[in-house]
């Protein structure tokens, strides 16, 4: 982070407070400090949905409501592939701090796979259950809540994807300068943690009613 | 005296290696384009919020020439009640919160702790230019009937009434919502990490403390009222039962969610105006600031305490009894910090060399009028007499006490002092007290009475009522009318400085806050050379002495 956000004359400048400097015309690289912000906003507005579910659920006589089946085989294994994907992301990222593109890119490619991977098992799920959006207050909060994770996941996936179309370019990323790349990786994590906390919600809690 | 200095040891500001261009001023059209600058985007915001108050206030009006008389005769009730959702949603989102925080807040923070621009520009504009969109959604919502649930759009009156106009309504909240995040986390990160070296914590202006602590809040309250509307929005138009209890949904649960959000709302918008007040007294009093800490802290300390009282707008919401007790002793509680700051203002102007500028007086007005309002809210903090008076005019005196006395007087009491710093020219004082008699009148006519209207249990929120309270409601009706008149001398007062009165000197108000040691208005990138501060920003009337005594 310091290396990167060090405007590129105080390699030369002899002894000069950096600080100064960072704070005086170049502009601060602070993007990283933003996204842990935004993330702690965006994880509030989960937290929103989970209450909201908590508390149907607190009040349902049954849970999840008579008729409904939770499958658990194709989400178990789906999140399977996309925790994991959390640590092959983090390769990706020892892998540009060793100034090693290739790697970069090899592991970005299969993280961006997993996640593909992980968004259409989600939508074959949507589409071989038996209920839908709005059959019943579970459905609702089930449809609900994976597809507006599935919304993150995608979004992730792009920022993967703009990781991978922006490494092409000989020298977009090094060693000390990577900002981009550990924003992605941040935000991966952020979209693995929400759907482990998720995943004990809908697919877990469900089984014991 | 905290002045632009260069630091002798820094030769690197004076060899050239720097080669700054000194970018040419900001012509009028830049003002209403896509600009990043942190100066353009708070004009942007005080003025657009600015219009929307005036759309806001027609509003108002047009409600009160219906509550003249008990009949619904001069708008149809349907309409009465889009105008009062409007109504509340403008003046809360479209006026206050941008004006105060993105406003004042963009304007000055980065020219209060010596920084050249927020932390992400391009944000800050895109933020801001979500607002103008959420404006028109509002508006535009009237041609399908205008939301009609109040500006908390409970369920099951938001689910059954105009989905069309509820749901631009949900779309403009969320707009707003966003812009309120991404404008939060930018002020975290710019006052956390973009101060200038030379500028400690316990040096950071007061106003720096107050939208530090009302960002924190924005930034995890508002993504709660996201979740909240879009369950509402699905409810709306997709079928799901969250909030339909005959379907296994809960309307509790909304309720929830919406004040997780919207009791902190009050916060953010109280909290900036509480930073204003803490510069505007110490420097036309001429006095150091009484408790600085006790200040600073006590805007965390509401920060806090702020997000752990919701439920007291829920009393009457079948709230079981012990919750009922722990949001009225959690409410008693969240006053405490709020007394901190009323008693170090008063201490703070006790003994001072008061100059009744225009911006003083709002500042005082605004004491003595948010004392009521805060006296009226713990009254109401109580679940007992909250029951009696709940959904009463006596909510509606509390609130706009609060925050037309408190946010809008604090308002105008910014646009007051700052004016000179954003336009370069002075503003008319003559005007300005005229326009404070007449607002400080003017609101006490249309708020006070409605304490007593709602005690003798007038329901809000109807456009027809029982003719006892006829006479009480012509007095309102007339102080609204004042008030309306009011904004003629601010108008005038306004416009004309703006482009002819006095140029302003660079510290008219002999100000030592960092913002006053750049030109009126300031440059492009705020300074050629970032000053360097040597004293804390309050020590008016000391000599160098008892500064350093201060100091410690």
């Amino acid at each position: 982070m310091t290396d990167a956000t060090a405007p590129t004359g105080a390699a030369i400048a002899p002894q000069v407070t950096t600080e100064v400097q960072a704070n005086d015309h170049a502009h601060p690289d602070l993007r990283v400090w933003g996204l842990l912000t935004f993330l702690v906003s965006e994880s509030l507005m989960f937290g929103g949905f989970f209450a909201a579910y908590l508390m149907v659920r607190g009040a349902a006589s049954q849970w999840p409501p008579e008729g409904t089946e939770v499958e658990l085989l194709l989400p178990a294994i789906n999140t399977v592939i996309l925790v994991s994907s959390s640590f092959v992301i983090h390769l990706g990222d020892v892998a540009i701090k060793k100034n090693d593109i290739g790697g970069l890119r090899k592991w970005y490619a299969v993280t961006a796979l997993m996640g593909a991977v992980f968004l259409v098992g989600q939508a074959y799920e949507y589409a071989t259950l038996g209920y839908g959006l709005s059959s019943n207050i579970f459905a609702n909060c089930f449809y609900l809540m994976t597809g507006f994770h599935g919304l993150h996941v995608f979004i992730g996936l792009l920022l993967i994807l703009g990781v991978l179309w922006r490494s092409r370019r000989a020298g977009h990323y090094s060693d000390h300068k990577h900002t981009g790349v550990e924003m992605a990786e941040i935000y991966w994590h952020f979209v693995d943690i929400i759907w482990i906390v998720l995943f004990a919600l809908l697919y877990i809690l469900t089984q014991f009613s | 005296m905290t002045q632009a200095q260069i630091p002798l040891d820094d030769t690197t500001l004076l060899s050239g290696q720097e080669h700054h261009p000194i970018h040419k001023p900001w012509k009028w059209y830049d003002y209403f384009t896509y600009n990043i600058d942190h100066k353009v985007i708070g004009i942007q915001y005080l003025v657009t919020s600015f219009v929307f108050y005036l759309i806001g206030g027609l509003m108002a009006v047009a409600m009160r020439m219906e509550l003249a008389t008990p009949d619904p005769d001069f708008v149809d009730p349907s309409l009465y009640n889009a105008l009062l959702t409007n109504h509340g949603t403008i003046m809360i989102f479209l006026w206050i919160v941008p004006a105060a925080i993105g406003g004042f807040g963009n304007y000055l923070i980065p020219l209060m702790i010596g920084a050249r621009d927020m932390a992400f520009p391009n944000l800050n504009a895109i933020a801001f230019w979500l607002n103008p969109p959420a404006g028109l959604l509002l508006l535009g919502s009237f041609f399908f009937g205008g939301a009609q649930a109040g500006w908390t759009s409970y369920p099951p009156l938001s689910e059954i009434t105009a989905p069309v106009a509820q749901s631009m309504w949900i779309g403009a909240i969320v707009l707003v919502g966003t812009s309120s995040i991404l404008g939060a986390l930018n002020f975290i990160v710019t006052i956390l990490m973009m101060r200038v070296p030379s500028l400690s914590w316990d040096r950071l202006p007061l106003f720096c403390w107050a939208i530090l602590a009302t960002s924190a809040l924005a930034l995890v309250s508002t993504p709660v009222l996201a979740a909240g509307l879009i369950l509402l929005l699905f409810d709306i138009n997709f079928g799901t039962s969250f909030f339909k209890p005959d379907e296994g949904g809960n309307i509790i649960i909304y309720q929830h969610l919406f004040w997780f959000y919207s009791h902190p709302a009050v916060y953010l918008m109280i909290l900036p105006i509480f930073g204003v007040m803490s510069e505007i007294i110490p420097v036309h009093a001429r006095k150091p600031i009484f408790g600085y800490k006790a200040i600073a802290y006590s805007s965390l300390a509401i920060c806090l305490v702020g997000l752990f009282v919701w439920v007291h707008h829920m009393f009457t919401s079948g709230t079981p009894p012990w919750m009922r007790l722990f949001f009225t002793i959690s409410t008693l509680i969240v006053a405490v910090p709020t007394g901190v700051k009323i008693f170090s203002w008063v201490a703070t102007l006790w003994g001072g060399k008061i100059r009744f500028t225009s911006a003083m007086l709002f500042a005082v007005g605004l004491l003595g009028m948010f004392v009521l309002g805060g006296l009226s809210g713990i009254t109401l903090g109580v679940a007992p007499f909250d029951i009696h008076v709940h959904d009463t005019y006596y909510i509606v005196a509390h609130f706009h006490y609060v925050l037309f006395g408190g946010s809008v007087f604090g308002l105008y009491a910014a646009i007051y002092h700052w004016f000179p710093k954003m336009t370069g020219r002075m503003m008319n004082e003559k005007l300005g007290q005229v326009h404070f008699v007449m607002t400080f009148i003017g609101a006490n006519l249309t708020f006070l009475p409605m304490h007593s209207l709602g005690m003798h249990g007038m329901p809000r929120r109807v456009a027809m009522y029982d003719p006892q309270f006829t006479a009480l409601n012509k007095l309102c009706t007339f102080g609204a009318f004042m008030l309306a008149a009011s904004l003629i001398p601010f108008l005038i007062n306004a416009i004309w400085s703006w482009s002819r009165g006095p140029k302003a000197s660079a510290n008219p108000w002999n100000a030592l806050t960092l913002e006053w040691t750049t030109a009126s208005p300031p440059i492009v990138e705020n300074w050629e050379v970032l000053p360097v501060v040597t004293t804390g920003p309050y020590e008016y009337g000391m000599s160098e002495e008892e500064a350093a005594a201060v100091e410690g």
